[in-house]
């Protein structure tokens, strides 16, 4: 068994000629909910692409679940949200989960499983350009469910949610994880960092701690994960003077 | 590759079409109302007769350039291509999806001009009915192919939009339908004779002219399927699971 979902080992990555990511080296222990935080620009969805397979990487390694990342063994056990959600506008919710769940090979009544996950039954025959952002974040995120992936990777999966909507996902979230499945969220709310297991937390391409979020609090001494992030960044500056 | 999810690719695809009635009655209804219409500009049968076929093979050739080149850009800019390449399903199952649901389409398209031409228009086909469908078929999964292709260098869908004539009106001029190809200067014949829609006009041209299955017409359809593999070919190698 191998023990880390995801591990990566001096990550670099060019974006526009320009180097976005400076060597990341980290492991994700399966069955841990990981929260990936910070500013935007930072780097969050390149590291993701890199993960799942999409991102041409200059150097270093990134292993999933064992096997090199974007393996074609990999492409039924990695579920991948984008941030910006990737569904036809043009089919209904259920017409496309339909078509991603054969794609990947699921069962055909999976599409309505995960249509009730996201909370979108009354929205089942409705065509997705006329679903309401929330909601068409939520649809893309369903397809994400189909299936029985190992790890699953989110980006910034719960963005202009209301509070008791977000509240239900994390609820799932943490069911999934429960059963043993690996979450990688993306997110720039500081709120939602307590609500995971461990937290990776990048600024400017690079990681600034990689931690539970309670030694984070103990080592930057303040309970509030917004503040410790901020004191991770001055101690950081400071050791550079 | 795996059937189940080309087909489902497919099924996809024409569901698209389906809650789309717009695109579906203009890519059927306009090349019918433009050989109605040509039937009476020229207004002589005999001369009909000669344009009709090649046009046939020229319409589902252009509708289906656009509507893929512009399709495929939008999985692309979307971000459903890049979700897709991470899921089991290969490139050959895009592609192979694409063309049998196009392939459909194009079957429909070609099916209620070829008709309306034969019979309210008067057509007068000397060769077969089916060898005519089946050229006019050929030359959509070509301009399918092509447009499949041509959408990779596209940014946007505007730009996809101007490949159109860039990819195709060239072609269209040096195909033969303007001016026969053996009258033009040399160096424009020598062109005209790499360009894949050039077989597909002289094929339906020796379908206007007799029933016989002519040499010219056989080697005018290999050439027109080799170059439907190696475009779909060309449109594989664009397709990249990994993008910067
Ligand atoms: N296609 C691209 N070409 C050039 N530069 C890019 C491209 N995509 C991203 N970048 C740059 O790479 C850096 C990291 O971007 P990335 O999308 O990973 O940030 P992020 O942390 O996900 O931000 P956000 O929270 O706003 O989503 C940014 O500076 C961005 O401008
Ligand atoms: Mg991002």
């Amino acid at each position: 068994m191998i023990s880390s979902a995801v591990k990566t080992v001096d990550l670099r990555v060019d974006r526009g000629g320009r180097e976005v990511l400076h060597g990341l080296t980290f492991e994700v222990p399966r069955g841990e909910i990981v929260g990936l935080l910070g500013p935007s620009g930072c780097g969050k969805t390149t590291l993701i692409r890199a993960v799942v397979g999409v991102q041409i990487v200059k150097s270093g390694d990134v292993t999933v679940l064992g096997l090199p990342a974007g393996g074609a063994d990999l492409r039924r056990l990695v579920g991948y949200a984008t941030q910006t959600p990737a569904v036809y506008s043009d089919l209904t919710v259920l017409e496309n989960l339909r078509y991603f769940g054969s794609v990947l090979g699921a069962p055909r009544d999976d599409a309505d499983r995960v249509i009730e996950e996201v909370g979108l039954a009354k929205e089942r025959d409705q065509v997705v350009a006329t679903l309401s952002g929330g909601q068409l974040s939520r649809a893309s995120l369903a397809a994400a469910l189909l299936g029985t992936p190992e790890l699953l990777v989110l980006d910034e999966p719960t963005v202009g949610l209301d509070p008791v909507l977000r509240q239900e996902l994390w609820e799932l979230f943490h069911e999934l994880a429960d059963r043993g499945v690996t979450l990688m969220i993306s997110s720039h709310v500081m709120d939602e960092a307590a609500r995971c297991g461990r937290l990776l937390l990048m600024r400017e391409g690079v990681i600034l701690a990689d931690d539970t979020p309670g030694a984070l609090r103990a080592h930057t001494g303040t309970d509030d994960l917004e503040e410790a992030f901020l004191r991770l960044i001055a101690e950081r500056e400071e050791a550079r003077a | 590759m795996k059937l189940s999810i080309t087909l489902a690719t497919s099924r996809r695809i024409l569901a698209q079409l389906r809650h789309d009635h717009r695109t579906v009655g203009l890519l059927i209804g306009v090349p019918t109302l433009l050989m109605i219409l040509l039937r009476y500009v020229i207004d002589n049968p005999d001369a009909f007769d000669r344009w009709a076929p090649m046009l046939l093979g020229v319409f589902p050739f252009i509708v289906m350039f656009i509507v893929t080149s512009v399709g495929t850009l939008r999985e692309r800019t979307g971000g459903t291509l890049e979700r897709l390449m991470t899921t089991p399903l290969g490139k050959l199952d895009l592609l192979l999806g694409y063309a049998l649901a196009f392939g459909l389409l194009a079957l429909v398209q070609v099916g209620v001009v070829t008709a309306v031409s034969v019979t309210w228009l008067g057509l007068d086909l000397a060769g077969s009915i089916w060898s005519l469908v089946l050229v006019a078929v050929l030359d959509a999964l070509l301009g399918m192919a092509l447009g499949l292709f041509a959408s990779a260098f596209a940014r946007t869908e505007f730009q996809a939009v101007q490949f159109m004539p860039a990819f195709v009106l060239p072609q269209a001029l040096l195909c033969g339908l303007v001016v026969p190809r053996e009258q033009m200067a040399s160096w424009l014949e020598w062109i005209s004779a790499v360009l894949p829609l050039s077989y597909a006009v002289e094929a339906m041209l020796e379908l206007s002219r007799g029933d016989e299955f002519t040499s010219t017409l056989a080697r005018d359809l290999a050439v027109i399927i080799g170059c439907v593999i190696v475009s779909l070919m060309l449109g594989a190698a664009t397709l990249r699971r990994r993008t910067a």
